[in-house]
């Protein structure tokens, strides 16, 4: 077995009432990604917070690199980088005098802090905008910024709470090749996220957050599996038709079908790919029921949230809170699908 | 990103123990903090306008009705600015308690707090560049009250002890905002929380008025008050009027009661905020 970098047993953390943590296990091997997945309130945040020394925990024991979390906190900083929810970077210094400061608070000399800040400057594509407050930056450049900074030296662990929150598409990406780079050259790396496809990206292993526990633990296709195979999705033209629809898919569902009447649409879950979805095609076509869309699906890690944890992940309540009460309706027929 | 390949950098290292290191973590934290200072010069300019204020309303306005025992009309001038010094220097607490309450809501602290440095340098360096600014602060303040006449008459070398009294006396008061700032949960309620209680503070003392025209319950408290300390070893450094003679001890060892005040809250109030900073959570 290779040595776990960040490992964690039966961590325990309450806030008055609220058990935040109640016995959290994890281990993440040397060199990989483990992705902590949940829905607000989880307790990912805690978790990181108690890994790099920001909390104690009640009980429970945690390592990072080797060195005792508790009995060495001192030890461990020297050993970690972090970056956390929001951009912790100071306004009004300039990009390059905040990496200067982080530097020199790693114990590096003066003259190292400044040049490791330009290279990381340049390396995040923040050379331009060094002397300028960093006030005056976008949120992505905060963003990166921050970042930067918990890359002064480079640390054997890494810890990334939801580092790509509130980031556009075109700098998600570009953070994630930074990320899968850093990877690459050795790093441990854990990171916190309610982007689903961010975990399934980078994560080599995932660990499912809910009320304070890990509740599954896997690869994403081992999670993926958990939860079943493919179905079948059809969204016909008229509602009228899904009884009529339905009953023309049964005959190749492994499984009760699902309908929720508001997008039309029919789920079922079936076996053989490809070849099933052409022989429904033609059995609909036959019963001349109308499709507007029709399509086979493998699960999500969307899935495998939602059937894990009963609820949807933040992203999409929040959706959910903004939209009519419709909708609100699609999503907890959704839950009450799985 | 750029496709450069982002060298591996220096290898983490161990946190420098011992008082040396402290004190350089303390000194990178102070940069940090006066060159904010520098970007926003508000800061500095409104912390100057209240005290050249005071120094003018109580001169012009409220000078001449206030009479300071054994004194001719220019006595109050000289009596007053002791005071407003003073006043001056315990406004640090604001400074203090509103920026690291800033510091804990923006996630800064919680960067600090993950980094390898000396526990207490985050407070160290806020009280320090607070105290650059407050002698600074001092600095104008001392050249307004010599235009508007006040002196000081028993020499430059006691005249400093007395600047000195009082910036200890603001480092002090400093240790108690940064107390205030960890504990409240943002930088407005900080700046009020750190300013409210110095009111009374300052005004129940020998600051302004003579503690002789107080109720005798109240002067006993005025007499005690850390504040009324300093304000008074002061007064007998700069060679200004003190007011009546009083047999109340900490005013007969003014100098040496103010040093004990100002170290016994450093003292407790540094105990107090670093052992909060070390369990803080924004």
């Amino acid at each position: 077995m290779s040595e776990a970098a960040i490992s964690a047993e039966g961590l325990v953390r309450t806030f008055g009432d609220v058990r935040a943590l109640d016995g959290v296990d994890l281990d993440v091997p040397e060199g990989t990604v483990l992705g902590l997945l949940g829905p607000n309130g989880a307790g990912k945040t805690t978790t990181v917070r108690v890994l790099t020394t920001l909390l104690r925990p009640d009980s429970g024991r945690a390592t990072v690199a080797g060195v005792d979390v508790l009995k060495h906190p001192d030890k461990v900083r020297s050993l970690i980088g972090l970056s956390g929810q929001y951009a912790a970077v100071d306004e009004y210094l300039t990009g390059q005098e905040n990496l200067q400061m982080v530097g020199e608070l790693y114990q590096m000399s003066a003259r190292e802090a400044k040049a490791r800040a330009k290279e990381l400057l340049e390396w995040f594509n923040l050379a331009d905008a060094a002397g300028r407050i960093a006030k005056t930056y976008s949120g992505g450049m905060r963003r990166r910024l921050d970042l930067a900074a918990a890359l002064v030296v480079r640390p054997p662990v890494m810890f990334l709470d939801e580092p790509t929150t509130g980031l556009d598409p075109r700098n998600r990406m570009a953070l994630w090749e930074v990320i899968e780079q850093l990877v690459a050259e050795g790093t441990t790396l854990l990171l916190t996220t309610q982007y689903l496809e961010e975990a399934d990206r980078l994560a080599h292993d995932i660990a499912v957050v809910d009320h304070g526990r890990v509740i599954a633990r896997g690869t994403a296709d081992q999670l993926k599996a958990q939860i079943g195979g493919e179905r079948v999705e059809v969204v016909v033209t008229d509602s009228a038709a899904l009884p009529l629809a339905v009953d023309a898919l049964s005959p190749y569902a492994i499984g009760e079908p699902t309908v929720e009447p508001h997008t039309r649409r029919i789920t079922v879950p079936v076996t053989g790919g490809a070849r099933v979805l052409a022989d429904v095609i033609r059995e609909l076509d036959a019963r001349e029921i109308l499709i507007h869309d029709i399509g086979l699906r493998r699960p999500t890690l969307d899935d495998v949230f939602l059937s894990l944890t009963g609820h949807v992940t933040e992203s999409d309540e929040a959706v959910a809170e903004t939209e009519s009460p419709e909708a609100e309706t699609a999503t907890s027929r959704k839950k009450a699908r799985v | 990103m750029t496709a450069t390949t982002l060298t591996t950098g220096a290898a983490p290292r161990q946190i420098r123990g011992g008082v040396v290191g402290m004190l350089r973590d303390s000194w990178v934290v102070a940069k940090r903090n006066l060159r904010r200072m520098t970007r926003i010069p508000e800061i500095v300019v409104f912390g100057l306008m209240q005290p050249v204020m005071f120094v003018l309303l109580f001169t012009y306005v409220m000078g001449g009705a206030i009479a300071v025992p054994g004194g001719d009309s220019n006595a109050y001038k000289q009596y007053l600015m002791a005071g407003i010094f003073a006043q001056t220097v315990t406004f640090a607490v604001a400074g203090a308690s509103a920026g690291i309450a800033e510091d804990m809501t923006k996630g800064l602290v919680d960067r600090f707090r993950s980094l390898p440095m000396a526990r207490s340098s985050v407070l160290v360096g806020r009280t320090i560049a607070d105290l650059v600014q407050t002698a600074f602060t001092v600095l104008v303040l001392a050249i307004v009250a010599f235009i508007v006449g006040w002196r000081f008459n028993n020499g430059f070398l006691k005249a400093l002890g007395a600047f000195a009294l009082l910036l200890l006396l603001g480092y002090a008061f400093s240790w108690i905002g940064a107390l205030i700032g960890l504990s409240v949960r943002s930088p407005e309620a900080a700046t009020s929380a750190g300013l409210i209680w110095l009111f009374p503070l300052t005004f129940v003392s020998n600051a302004f008025v003579p503690v002789s025209s107080m109720p005798g319950w109240l002067q006993a408290v005025a007499y005690w008050n850390p504040f009324s300390a300093t304000v008074q070893a002061c007064r007998e450094l700069f060679g200004n009027p003190t007011g009546a003679p009083t047999n109340s001890w900490p005013m007969e060892h003014a100098v040496w009661v103010s040093i004990g005040w100002s170290l016994l809250i450093m003292a407790v109030f540094s105990y107090l905020s670093v052992r909060k900073y070390r369990s803080a959570t924004a």
